[in-house]
């Protein structure tokens, strides 16, 4: 519904959300703030409405027709009135009962329509949110934010507010027409009305610091399943089940305990609201019964006043409830607007979508992590012409995979520019930036659906000969041997793959989006050698028509590129032939010294070792070897 | 109750999701619940709290006798208590009235609120435990089951099931026993004000069951499929949330939009029906209770009419019937929470009645000096029945050996690493670690010797340092230091901000893939298995990280067994002894040295072609 009624806008990947900017007003509360939602739905919802008022008359007008048969037909013996008032009052319980249904039945649409837009625009956003933001929010915050809060929304709109309104226009109403009856009586009742209100005052407070905390704990909860459930087989490697237990339960006793915290609030304020409507009966009756004896009121008026009066208890006494309810909707709502007000950062800008020729230029390149001090690259600078690879070389951890995914704006630099064709991508739309760019992941993420739509991810209109010359160019040729070929269902709900097939899919799904930038971070590190150069060879044409970016620890992969560019302390220090920075650079030889790999025992002897290097390994040794009876306990 | 309901797909799903199985519903993974199954959880779950439901029931019977009194002692002051005060200026009546009212009001305050706290503390423990075995059962099923029920359906029934059951213990209980108890109460109040009356007015429950079954049969159904539809959705959430780094770099948002927009839409869909049946049966029930109403009015006013009643007893009649039909209410809410947290109740009772495929013995061979003398006998093993990838395996490791396995990928080297840590059970023959069966053992103690680290070197929120004591949470900072040491990663360790208290992270996203590596090294490394297996571990170092593994390895792996799978021969080569796999059989078997001068072999082959590439 979201995406008919909000069309992207050029360059957006996805429609924006209708989430109210805060302001005053309506808008100044998070649940305020998600009025919007309601819009579609206001014709029904203000129908509802009305027809809840008709019932709520219908409820009220039952045992006004009730009184009047007994104090009228009854009374007179009236057999023809009795009869025409009886049918009336039954006529009266049908309409009430059809009203009920109508309202139920129109709510349907509207509770759960602003509940199923919400989850879409929440997921819709949070596919845009940056990756420093999903790095940082843990999985099972999320999870029960599109989750829970939403279904607690739901069941809010769909049940508590109406009843929430229609019991509060009920305690009015009563009152009114109890003052009406007899008002010294009707103070009684209006006075009353105090406690309870004093009441939520005490309490709302406190519920909503317990509800926002038990929110929280509930995601943390999930959290931790979530993590138990993805890190199984490592746990069952070493057999620590009982560890990732031991820190589930701890979470789960401590949400228990906010629970706890909760049930007691709620046990008070509850018992408050549903004892105060009966004590204000006893109090009724006490001064009636005087009135009656003084002659103010007759008998029959008292005993209608408390039967009236009887259809204040479930209003009140239900607010307790109904108003926890709204509390809990307010806390959701206010950690759903959270993700609606987190920042995009990686904004896209500009309209034009053109194909640029894939000039990719880094100049003058820092970043920084999002909260850190430290510069991961700094003055960084790197031309690369279409046509032409470069390969990247470094050593574990210095910054090649960062550096790859400023290219597609997953990350913006933190300085300088990098710049395609000689503009800045910052202002590319970015949906141009990711089709121009393809990278192959060092962690190969395959999603659960069939091999095809995996590899046509970047590429949903790629023909069969393309998806076949991709997957020959990765040697993925394994696919056809699956059970339904490329329709296999693989990822994690599917067909499970070995790292080097995941790797070769990754790559042919790069090598299909038909990129001008193509960017290999480490993608053929899972794979044998044979295949590896079988890869290596299908490559080098594709690489021919393309700027490449190979990142690489091996000479194999380094010799696919033009250039070499050494990567070092965050910046590129030396680019040349891979022959030329063997034979002049110390550390490029150190991180790629081939012949040293060919003869295992000359690294005894290598210059590198130093003694304190040394020093360490045998400390290591000494302090891991811990006496054997204490291991085998 | 066991009928499978199988939600229907939604348009685009059939282009994307792909096949898995022939002719099988998705949902096929889990079994159906057993008739009474859900049942026997929530009684299991709620035994352990018997006194206090018992104590619990007492205080709400008393608390309701107390509450069903208020109009009863009203209706005997309007009748009895105010007609002598208004002609005899007698008020004792009234008063001795009132006093009664006062002490059923704080009766009732005091026990609901008592009711209000121990039930909400039982419910409360009660979710606990049920979270707990949950969580717990997870842990102790195989890895074939896991790999078959995934993690995203691990999550949502950990998660949002539990929460529907939640949601019945929470807002439910509570209204049911009153509920039920006031039914009761009037029903006999009703019953013992007019015989007659209360007879006619009992006509409805007929009706009432009626409805009831019919509800309860339709929502069922309904809310089966609410639990299976948003399984789907949470799966595919995290599926989308996990793989965000490839959905923005390769443009997936619109269509993923369109895929979880329209498992949302199935979601709202099935929603909708489970509303609409409410909104059937809550009427419905309002409508029955207003007919009686109207039947008890019409006939008690002609029964008043005839003298045969008092007025007085008329209106006390229509109150209590008021007050008989508005629990109902009640009761239909919570029946239907209760149904939406029996399919909840059904789906964990179908996982908890799951039993491990690899269990532990009754009476486990206590490993205590373990050799590492890994064997296998004949060994049979296929993942999928008729495509056996190991056709018949005769393996022995001596102590001390360090094995690598070469193969091309799909050959079967990870399975023989898996069954090595007893991840699977073979068919046939059978895995001994120092001549014991595997099955034969306990599994947290097996896995204390044999430890697997794969290309998976998955990370714990945490900091570095609680990622290295994974696998031995009783090591000293030092013994952590040095572990790291001497796999190499302690310069990269302590460059870091916080040192080896850095937060690695949402798995592990704070280090880069190669220190994820390093660190998974390190934990196994400070496990001290005995058996050690490497699986593709070091895919991502560069070469004098690897190296430095390399060398680390030498001199641990000297004392222990090992098996190494790796593509670099580089790694290989400080194997005592290479296999070369094919299809899931030994092709060849010998020390390296051996194999690379062997004329014609395979494995001389990959280490030419292997020399080649470093050129
Ligand atoms: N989210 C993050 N926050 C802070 N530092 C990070 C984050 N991700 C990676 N790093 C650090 O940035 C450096 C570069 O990482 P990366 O580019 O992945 O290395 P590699 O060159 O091996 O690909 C590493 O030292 C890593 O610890
Ligand atoms: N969980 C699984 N379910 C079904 N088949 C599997 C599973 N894991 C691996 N296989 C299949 O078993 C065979 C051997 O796989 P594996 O042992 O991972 O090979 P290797 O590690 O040598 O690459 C392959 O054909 C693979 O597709
Ligand atoms: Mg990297
Ligand atoms: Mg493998």
């Amino acid at each position: 519904m979201s995406l008919d009624q909000h069309p992207t806008v050029p360059g957006e990947l996805i429609s924006p959300s209708r989430v109210a900017p805060k302001d005053r007003g309506l808008h100044r509360t998070d649940l305020g703030r998600l009025l919007p939602y309601l819009r579609p739905y206001r014709a029904r919802l203000i129908v509802m409405f009305a027809v809840a008022l008709a019932s709520l008359g219908a409820t009220i007008a039952i045992p006004l027709f009730t009184k009047k048969v007994i104090d009228g037909p009854v009374a007179h013996q009236d057999v023809r009135g009795l009869w025409v008032l009886g049918l009336a009052a039954l006529g009266l319980g049908v309409l009430e009962a059809a009203l009920w249904m109508a309202r139920r039945w129109l709510v349907q649409l509207a509770s759960t329509g602003v509940e199923n837009d919400l989850r879409k625009d929440l997921y819709a956003r949070l596919q845009v949110l940056p990756m420093s933001f999903h790095g940082a929010w843990q999985s099972g915050q999320l999870l029960s934010r599109i989750m829970n809060d939403l279904s607690a929304m739901r069941r809010f709109i769909g049940f508590a507010a109406v009843l929430l309104i229609l019991n509060l226009i009920q305690v009015i109403v009563v009152t009114g027409i109890l003052l009406a009856m007899y008002w010294p009586l009707g103070i009684v009742v209006l006075i009353s009305i105090v406690p309870v209100a004093a009441a939520n005052l005490h309490y709302e407070r406190q519920f909503t610091k317990a509800s926002r905390a038990a929110q929280d704990q509930t995601g943390n909860v999930a959290t931790t399943v979530e993590e138990s459930a993805l890190g199984l087989r490592v746990v069952k490697s070493f057999g620590r089940e009982d560890y990732v237990y031991d820190r589930f339960d701890a979470q789960a006793v401590k949400l228990r305990d906010i629970q706890l915290r909760k049930v007691t609030i709620m046990s008070r304020f509850w018992t408050l609201l549903e004892v105060i409507p009966t004590a204000a009966l006893v109090i009724v009756l006490a001064f009636g019964a005087r009135a009656v004896a003084l002659d103010q009121i007759t008998l029959g008026t008292l005993v209608a006043f408390i039967t009236f009066m009887l259809n204040l208890v479930w209003p009140i006494a239900s607010l307790g409830f109904l108003l926890s309810m709204l509390q809990e909707t307010m806390t959701a709502s206010t950690r759903v607007v959270e993700i609606f007000d987190a920042p995009r950062e990686i904004e896209s800008t500009g309209a034009a979508e053109v194909t640029p020729a894939g000039r990719l230029e880094l100049r003058d390149v820092g970043f920084r992590f999002p909260g850190t001090e430290q510069w991961a690259l700094r003055h960084l600078n790197l031309t690369v012409e279409p046509g032409q690879t470069v390969a990247l070389v470094g050593a574990t951890g210095a910054g090649k995979s960062v550096l790859t995914s400023l290219i597609p704006r997953l990350y913006d630099v933190s300085e300088g520019a990098v710049l395609i064709d000689g503009v800045d991508v910052r202002t590319l739309p970015l949906s141009t930036v990711r089709r121009v760019v393809a990278t192959a992941f060092e962690d190969p993420t395959l999603f659960s659906m069939s091999v095809r739509e995996n590899l046509t991810l970047g590429r949903p209109e790629a023909t069969e000969t393309e998806i076949r010359r991709a997957i020959e160019v990765a040697q993925a040729g394994f696919v056809d041997d699956l059970p339904f070929g490329l329709d296999t269902r693989i990822g994690e709900q599917g067909m499970s793959l070995s790292g080097g097939q995941r790797q070769r899919l990754s790559l042919a799904r790069a090598v299909l989006s038909d990129p001008r930038i193509l960017v290999l971070d480490d993608t053929l590190s899972a794979l044998d050698v044979h295949t590896e150069a079988l890869v290596e060879a299908a490559l080098r044409n594709v690489l021919h028509d393309v700027t490449g970016i190979v990142v690489a620890h091996r000479a194999s992969t380094v010799l696919l590129a033009d250039r070499v560019a050494l990567l070092e302390g965050g910046t590129i220090t030396h680019v040349g032939s891979h022959a030329e920075l063997l034979a002049t650079v110390p550390s490029y030889r150190f991180l790629l010294a081939a012949d040293d790999e060919l003869d295992p025992s000359l690294a005894h002897e290598e210059c590198w070792e130093t003694d304190e290097e040394k020093q360490a390994i045998a400390h290591a040794h000494a302090t891991v070897g811990i006496p054997e009876d204490e291991e085998r306990r | 109750m066991t009928a499978t309901t199988q939600p229907p797909s939604t348009p685009t799903e059939a282009t994307w999701r792909g096949k898995l199985q022939e002719d099988q519903p998705d949902t096929s993974v889990e079994k159906t619940a057993a008739p009474g199954q859900a049942r026997a959880l929530l009684w299991d779950l709620l035994r352990p709290h018997r006194a206090t439901v018992a104590v619990l029931a007492v205080a709400v019977i008393a608390e309701n006798v107390a509450r069903l009194a208020v109009p009863r002692l009203v209706q005997i002051g309007v009748d009895d208590g105010v007609p002598p005060l208004r002609d005899r200026r007698d008020g004792s009546t009234l008063t001795w009235v009132i006093v009664a009212l006062v002490v059923a009001l704080l009766l009732q305050a005091g026990l609901r609120m008592f009711f209000l706290l121990r039930s909400g503390r039982v419910g409360q423990n009660v979710l606990l435990e049920l979270r707990r075995r949950v969580f717990r059962h997870f842990g102790t099923l195989d890895v074939a089951f896991h790999d078959r029920y995934t993690s995203g359906r691990v999550v949502s029934r950990s998660t949002s099931d539990v929460e529907a059951i939640q949601e019945m213990l929470e807002n439910g209980f509570d209204g049911l026993i009153t509920a039920v108890l006031t039914l009761i109460g009037t029903a006999i109040l009703l019953l013992t004000l007019d015989l007659k009356l209360g007879l006619v007015c009992l006509l409805s429950f007929p009706f009432l069951v009626l409805l009831s079954l019919w509800f309860r049969r339709e929502s069922a159904a309904a809310y089966r499929q609410v639990r299976e539809i948003s399984a789907l959705v949470i799966v595919q959430f995290v599926e989308t949330m996990t793989g965000i780094k490839a959905v923005q770099a390769y443009r997936r948002e619109p269509r993923n939009q369109q895929i979880f927009g329209e498992l949302a839409d199935r979601y709202q869909q099935i929603n909708i029906r489970t509303m609409r049946l409410v909104a059937i049966f809550m009427p419905g029930v309002k409508l029955i209770g207003n007919l009686t109403t109207g039947v008890a009015l019409l006939y008690g006013g002609y029964l008043a009419m005839r003298g045969e009643i008092t007025i007085g007893v008329l209106t006390a009649f229509l109150l209590y019937l008021r007050m008989f039909f508005e629990p109902m209410q009640e009761i239909t809410q919570f029946y239907n929470t209760f149904q939406s947290a029996t399919s909840a109740l059904e789906k964990l009772a179908v996982v908890l009645a799951e039993r491990p495929a690899i269990a532990d013995p009754a009476t486990a061979t206590a490993l205590t000096q373990v050799r590492g003398e890994v064997a296998f006998e004949d060994v049979q093993f296929s993942y999928v029945e008729g495509r056996p990838v190991l056709p018949g395996l005769d393996l022995r490791i001596p102590a001390g050996q360090t094995v690598a396995l070469v193969g091309t990928t799909g050959a079967g080297k990870t399975t023989i690493a898996k069954l090595m840590a007893r991840f699977y059970d073979p068919q046939h023959g059978r895995v001994t670690l120092d001549g014991h069966d595997l099955r034969s053992l306990d599994q947290q103690d097996l896995r204390r010797h044999v430890v697997m680290v794969t290309q998976e070197n998955f990370m714990f929120e945490g900091t570095v340092a609680d990622n290295i004591r994974f696998g031995r949470p009783e090591a000293t900072d030092e013994q952590v230091r040095a572990a790291a040491a001497a796999v190499g990663a302690a310069a990269f360790i302590e460059a870091l901000p916080e040192g080896y208290a850095t937060d690695v992270a949402k798995r592990g996203g704070r280090l880069s893939a190669g220190q994820r590596q390093l660190v998974a090294f390190a934990r196994a490394f400070l496990a001290d298995p005995d058996v050690l297996i490497l699986d593709e571990a070091t895919s991502s170092l560069d070469i004098p990280s690897e190296r430095l593994v390399q060398r680390a390895l030498r001199t641990i792996l000297a004392d222990r067994t090992a098996v190494i799978i790796a593509h670099r021969l580089s790694t290989v080569e400080i194997a005592h002894r290479v296999l070369v796999l094919e299809h899931g059989r030994v092709l060849e078997d010998g020390p390296p040295a051996e194999l690379t001068s062997a004329d014609g072999g395979r494995y001389a082959a990959l280490h030419r072609a292997w020399v080649e590439s470093l050129a």
